[in-house]
């Protein structure tokens, strides 16, 4: 009887939430944020939210910082709507990587 | 050097042929070997732990929380829901019929045999399913999955088979083994932004500390449902333990019932075959 228990720290994704947190800190706009800023900002936060949502794997903190982004999109606040719209997209695309990677990598933690 | 050559074809192919065989039989699903592994698995790793007392999770890891619930079950925190349910399981629904008429024997002792694999269906039926199908058909409204009269009607069923092992069977029918593995890859798959998987507590650390609790082991983590929580202040069902674990690890939890927890609780009962049911519980 052997397991071959994952134990090595998963480098794949903490580099993609690394990349993506810089991301969509580095895209920050120099100029005040437009509404229209907000609107595309958040369409492609929640494109990418749908997708994981249709590979059944959304994480809490995305909903949470799409909530805060409409939050602050009703207040004019665009500029940190955007931003948060941003680290909506970026966490909905590490839930998707994760989602994507694991349909083999489950097979490591299995007790055989 | 002709018939050398083909021989040797021969014996190519025939090896080549025993490797592909030897790698399909690897790939193809055994549930009943996995049960083995899995019962091996945590045995070897609990030498000291007697097979039966698994069941009760995380008192079987600790001396002092044992203590503290063997204290505890003089007055178990589950009783009312217990009283409750035993009352609302005898209550006739409007239409003169009871939850009695929906189960073999009448609904007592069957609870080691949930969640069992629908062929009409073709889908993993789940106890708390099965009263909720009770209550459609007979006019009722359904209850919710998580907790309340769900969690009550569920401590009775339980309470009625404490002391019967788990008896999950998996009929010959390739949807049947499809639902095991499906249950299977999702214990094991991670997800939610702490990217652990139900086996990332329960396999690797179970004996462990998270936060104040220690971690139970998941052999026989569900012999012991609907239990009583003191972080919940109540009762829980399966659902609610499933759906809570997801939002721990900051994952949105699917909804109660859906395929994906139904094939996990089929394959987390399977691997527990043997073990006695001991529901209703208490946990921490």
């Amino acid at each position: 009887m052997t397991t071959t228990m994952n134990k090595r720290p998963n480098t794949a994704m903490k580099k993609i939430m690394f990349a993506a947190i810089m991301m969509a800190a580095g895209a920050m706009p120099a100029r005040a944020a437009s509404e229209a800023d907000f609107k595309a900002a958040f369409a492609a936060a929640d494109s990418a939210e749908k997708e994981a949502g249709r590979l059944r794997n959304q994480w809490t903190t995305t909903e949470a910082a799409l909530a805060a982004a409409k939050k602050a999109a009703e207040t004019a606040n665009f500029d940190q709507a955007v931003m948060s719209a941003r680290e909506a997209e970026a966490l909905a695309k590490a839930s998707i990587f994760q989602a994507t990677s694991e349909k083999e990598r489950w097979k490591d933690m299995e007790i055989r | 050097m002709r018939a050398r050559f083909a021989l040797s074809l021969v014996v190519t192919a025939l090896a080549l042929g025993a490797v592909t065989a030897a790698a399909t039989a690897a790939d193809r699903p055994d549930p009943a070997a996995d049960a083995k592994a899995f019962r091996d698995f945590f045995v070897k790793k609990f030498p000291k732990v007697k097979f039966e007392d698994f069941v009760n999770g995380p008192y079987s890891m600790n001396e002092d929380m044992r203590r503290q619930w063997e204290d505890k079950e003089q007055f178990p925190p589950y009783e009312f829901a217990l009283e409750a349910g035993k009352e609302m399981f005898g209550t006739p629904f409007k239409n003169g019929k009871s939850y009695a008429d929906c189960f073999a024997n009448g609904g007592i002792g069957v609870r080691q045999t949930y969640p069992y694999f629908d062929e009409q269906e073709g889908k993993v039926v789940t106890l708390e399913l099965a009263l909720n199908k009770c209550r459609e058909t007979n006019g009722e409204a359904p209850y919710s999955y998580v907790k309340d009269e769900m969690a009550s009607l569920t401590a009775y069923m339980a309470y009625t088979s404490r002391g019967k092992p788990f008896d999950i069977k998996i009929p010959n029918d390739p949807r049947a083994l499809e639902a095991y593995e499906k249950g299977k890859e999702y214990f094991y798959t991670r997800r939610g932004q702490l990217n652990f998987s139900c086996a990332s507590c329960h396999v690797q650390n179970p004996g462990e500390r998270i936060r104040a609790e220690i971690l139970a082991p998941a052999i026989g983590i569900l012999n012991a449902m609907p239990i009583y929580r003191s972080e919940w202040s109540g009762m829980g069902t399966i659902s609610r333990r499933f759906t809570t674990c997801n939002s721990q690890i900051r994952g949105v939890p699917l909804e109660p019932q859906s395929d994906e927890y139904r094939d996990l609780e089929y394959y987390l009962s399977y691997v527990s075959n043997g073990l006695p049911i001991s529901g209703p519980g208490a946990r921490p």
